[in-house]
């Protein structure tokens, strides 16, 4: 089992190797042509002249490329900005669109090969090193160890890897024409599924789907005494898969608008975008059912599952966040603060968030009805700091690059407005709690500990005390992890749900407040 | 009564709960908390998870270090060396002495050793401590050929466990003919110790410590066995049993006997100076079943929460209800509740299931009438509340059979053992055990009972 745990390791580091390594190994030739197929319309005369001395050249890197196109492209913007000619102003990034268009390299040129070698490795040998590091392990020793790893608890492989996944999220979101010779390999796939050309985003989703699902491989071995583990993961996988990866592109294919059905607003908080309602609108039937179908699930959908399941039922079943955070994540789940202090940080952000979501979506919609007379430029100011600092920053930077520094739910906890939503119906109207056995408690500790959401379960356990917290996401794992077996997350009925004067069974002799 | 200085020697449960609940009653009373071991509170269960690499030290800390200034808790680390009663003094290691007005013993307990040769090696230690961690800690984290436990109780098989994670190969000396006798009847035991054997544990039961043999550097090299075979070996856990923690208070005025004698109200023969926790041992054993020592986290924490109602209340005796406990062997959990004989007796009967994966087991013992007595299982998880209700109410075995489903505690979707449980016991004892079928649509919206 070593041995092939060994080869898993191999191939994995190899397959990195090449993912990183793909983006350096192409060069670039741009041609006129290129232009006029990648610009739109009205942008098109203007660039293929300013990009005129481009023609031809050869670039060896993306870097150089785009330091071309920045100093052939900025100056006539800037100078435009200076005279603030804003309607003139070309604020479209066609970088990369042309650096696909214009690349070459091995990505391009055997697209499968690359993959194979690159994803490919990263996959097999993922798998390999889950079924051979877990399928042997006992699971007494499950949650063992985390502690004296270095990847697990912030050494140097921790560090690294944070970095990596920021840098990472840093070129998707803000340099996405370096990844270009990664989206080529992935071009044939999309051409599949979707019928039309490969993004960034398909890249990303794609690479998000295999992570979750190779983890997810993981995460059934690691947890295979424990059913609720076993079905919660399965779901995640489910839901990515199909909810967000596959049937998007198919409806792109069938020319129906792009919708994940499973993303609900104000986590998708474009939802109400004047262009998105525009889009479900022109879209006839299926466009309208989309719109109300989104509508449905944030008035009827959040508070009815919610009240019968708590906020697991989204957190760690259903959402794509939730999944990565439960797959990719799990391994990183105890470095959550636990602090008094990190859980009032965290009542102000997430709620902060709620708050700014509603009042950027209510904007938007007021605008929308108002046709744009009324607020006019302020709600795309709004969307635009929106998207940067929470849709980009903190959901994608942060919330994923920070697992080895902060643990996997830094977004969920601190930042995401759908689950602050879901945890208020959960706090003040659900039939979800986590049960505690009695007197079983020894309060050592281990469900704190392992709690990514770094609740404090170890104080309500030893006091007999039920938890009912918002920020709870039903993971399991304090159940599972608790040696006395004190913890049951149940539905059940409301009464008795809140322990105002928790009893701890056992002493006859008082009855008090522990 | 003005402000009186409450001094409690040892920062464990029972101390700390006890200083806890003081100040919920007593605004005024001045508190300080005095341990030689740890600057705060610590969970002593916790210490294989921070071997184990699951915990890490702070974690074992139930309460933030803010709360004890917050409470006005005073914390001194420090070790007693003696106490002078007359003088309500205490001293010191450092010399320095500190007075107060009401003592409360809190001391624990520290492991037996058997004055066997050999036992003050180097590499030969319990684990009872947070220096007992780090000496185990530091003598294995060098690689070794294989370790020595002895002892079959709880401690010893985290100590096996813990070993286990590091690889160390281990030999687990059991002096009785199974695995914790004191507690588990034979077939439990046989179910434990298939899994302790499971994890590659040289398990040797009937077997004792005879002597330890120490290398040229006065460490330990290897042990000899009852049996007159000898293993080496470069470490020597001793697990057999722990003892109250009061050599110190030895050839005072103080009453002791194994621990600090004390009555119902944790009064020991000196005034203003009570026990609590481990180190007290109760002159008549505090309820039905029980001994006079209890030396178990929850009892602590009882006799903590006791005394203190009663330095803020009319007091009372101290009164346990009915028993339970729980442990954990490797990945087989154990729960007991109320009162379960390890040995057959006459006039109880007792119904035993056995999962055929041999990881799970359902014990319930009934007296003549068919009450039940109580319940001991292994493998899955049961309700506290529930279990405590029927043996406090007598209820029959028929009884509990029928509303076992209620009783279960285990996570959602697991195998719903009780249903195994309920036919079992219908085929050995007869009558018609009717247990509630949950509906679909229950157990889609968790619709309880
Ligand atoms: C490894 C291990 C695992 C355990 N697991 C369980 C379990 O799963 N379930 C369970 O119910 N119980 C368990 N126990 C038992 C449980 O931990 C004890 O019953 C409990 O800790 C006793 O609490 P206490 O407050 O009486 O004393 P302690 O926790 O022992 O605290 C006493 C403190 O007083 C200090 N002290 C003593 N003398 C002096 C002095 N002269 N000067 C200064 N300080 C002094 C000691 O250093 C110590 O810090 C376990 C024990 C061990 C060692
Ligand atoms: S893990 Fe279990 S026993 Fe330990 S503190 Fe938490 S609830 Fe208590
Ligand atoms: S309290 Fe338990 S179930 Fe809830 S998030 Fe924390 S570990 Fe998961």
């Amino acid at each position: 089992m070593r041995g092939i745990q060994g080869i898993g390791l191999v191939l994995f580091v190899v397959g990195m190797l090449v993912f990183t390594a793909l983006p350096f190994l192409s060069s670039y030739r741009l041609t006129e042509g290129m232009v006029q197929d990648q610009v739109k319309e009205i942008h098109r005369e203007k660039l293929a002249e300013l990009l005129q001395p481009m023609y031809g050249q050869s670039y060896s890197s993306t870097h150089a490329f785009l330091s071309a196109y920045s100093s052939n492209f900025n100056p006539y913007n800037e100078e435009l900005k200076a005279k603030q000619a804003w309607d003139q102003v070309i604020w479209d990034d066609y970088g990369f669109a042309l650096a696909k268009a214009a690349g070459e390299g091995p990505a391009r040129s055997h697209p499968w090969a690359c993959l194979a070698l690159s994803i490919g490795l990263v996959v097999l040998g993922g798998v390999l090193f889950q079924i051979a590091g877990y399928g042997s392990a006992h699971t007494s020793l499950a949650h063992t160890g985390v502690f004296h790893s270095s990847l697990k608890n912030r050494g140097v492989l921790g560090m690294l890897t944070g970095t990596y996944l920021i840098g990472f999220y840093v070129i998707l979101y803000w340099f996405p024409a370096y990844l270009s010779p990664l989206v080529w390999m992935v071009e044939p796939i999309a051409q599949f599924l979707s019928g039309g050309p490969a993004s960034q985003w398909f890249l990303y989703g794609l690479v998000y789907t295999l992570a979750i699902a190779v983890m997810g491989i993981r995460m059934v071995l690691k947890y295979r005494d424990n059913k609720y583990q076993q079905l919660r993961t399965a779901s995640v996988v489910f839901f990515q898969t199909a909810f967000a990866f596959l049937i998007p592109e198919v409806l792109v294919l069938l020319n129906k608008p792009y919708f994940d059905f499973k993303n609900i607003w104000p986590l998708d908080y474009d939802f109400f975008y004047d262009y998105q309602i525009d889009t479900f609108i022109s879209s006839g039937g299926l466009g309208l059912f989309m719109l109300i179908w989104g509508i449905l699930l944030i008035v009827l959908g959040v508070p009815v599952f919610t009240y019968f399941y708590g906020k697991r039922w989204y957190c760690s079943w259903v959402c794509g966040c939730g999944g990565l955070a439960e797959t990719v994540g799990d391994g990183f789940r105890h470095l959550s603060d636990k602090s008094l202090k990190a859980w009032q940080w965290e009542r102000w952000m997430i709620h902060g968030v709620l708050a700014l979501a509603v009042i950027m979506t209510g904007l938007t919609i007021v605008n929308y009805f108002s046709s744009f007379s009324l607020l006019g430029q302020v709600t795309n100011q709004l969307h635009s700091f929106y998207g940067f600092a929470i849709g980009s920053a903190f959901a994608g930077v942060v919330g994923t690059g920070f697992y080895p520094f902060m643990g996997n739910r830094v977004w969920c906890r601190f930042g995401c407005p759908l689950a602050a939503y879901l945890g208020l119906v959960q706090r003040f109207k659900s039939r979800f709690r986590i049960t505690t056995n009695g007197g079983q408690c020894i309060s050592c500790g281990n469900c704190s500990t392992h709690c990514e959401m770094g609740i404090d379960v170890r104080a309500y356990a030893q006091q007999g005390q039920n938890i009912v917290r918002s920020s709870c996401v039903g993971c399991g794992v304090c159940a599972s992890v608790c040696p006395r077996g004190v913890l049951k997350l149940e539905n059940g009925p409301e009464e008795g749900r809140i322990h105002d004067f928790p009893i701890l069974i056992g002493n006859d002799s008082i009855k008090l407040r522990s | 009564m003005g402000s009186r200085h409450f001094v409690i020697i040892g920062n464990g449960i029972s101390g700390i709960t006890f200083a806890r609940h003081l100040r919920k009653g007593d605004e005024k009373a001045r508190i300080t908390v005095i341990s030689g071991e740890s600057p705060y509170f610590f969970s002593r269960t916790a210490l294989m998870y921070v071997y184990m690499g699951q915990m890490k030290w702070e974690h074992t800390q139930p309460y933030e270090p803010f709360f004890w200034k917050k409470n006005r808790i005073d914390l001194k680390q420090a070790w007693v060396k003696s106490i002078t009663f007359e003088a309500k003094a205490l001293v010191f290691e450092s010399g320095e002495t500190l007075n107060y007005d009401v003592l409360v013993l809190a001391t624990g307990s520290k492991p037996a050793f058997f004055g066997w040769p050999g036992q003050d090696l180097k590499g030969v230690q319990g684990l009872y401590s947070k220096q007992d961690l780090e000496t185990m800690e530091a003598i294995t984290s060098e690689p070794m050929e294989r370790a020595v436990i002895v002892g079959g109780g709880l401690i010893g098989i985290e100590m096996a466990e813990m070993l286990t994670y590091k690889k160390i190969p281990v030999t687990f000396l059991v002096r009785e003919n199974r695995f914790w006798e004191l507690v588990l009847p034979d077939a439990e035991a046989s179910l434990v110790h298939k899994h302790i054997r499971e994890h590659a544990i040289d398990l040797r039961l009937g077997t004792e410590l005879k002597e330890i043999i120490s290398d040229a550097q006065g460490s330990v090299r290897a042990v000899i066995t009852s049996t007159g075979e000898e293993i080496p070996c470069g470490f020597v856990g001793i697990a057999t049993g722990v003892l109250p923690n009061v050599d110190f208070l030895r050839n005072t005025s103080l009453a002791i006997g194994k621990g600090v004698k004390v009555n119902a109200k944790f009064e020991s023969s000196v005034p203003d100076v009570y026990a609590i926790g481990d180190c007290a041992e109760f002159e008549q054993p505090p309820g039905p079943g029980r001994r006079n020592l209890e030396q178990v986290w929850y009892t602590g924490r009882m006799h903590g929460e006791t005394l203190a109602y009663n330095f803020c209340n009319t007091p009372v005796a101290y009164q346990p209800g009915i028993w339970f406990n729980s442990a954990k062997f490797f990945a087989i959990e154990y729960q007991t509740y109320g009162w379960v004989s390890p040995e057959p007796v006459s006039g109880v009967q007792d119904f035993f299931w056995e999962h055929r994966d041999g990881k799970v087991s359902f014990r319930m013992s009934l007296d003549q009438e068919g009450k039940v007595l109580g319940v001991l299982n292994l493998g899955f998880r049961l309700r506290h509340e529930f279990f405590d209700r029927a043996i406090r109410e007598k209820w029959s075995g028929e009884k509990v059979m029928q509303e076992l489903g209620k009783g279960v505690f285990d996570p959602e979707f697991y195998a719903p053992y009780h249903q195994e449980i309920q036919a079992a016991y219908q085929r050995h004892f007869g009558g018609k055990i009717v247990s509630s079928k949950k509906s679909f649509f229950h157990k889609l919206f968790g619709a309880s009972q």
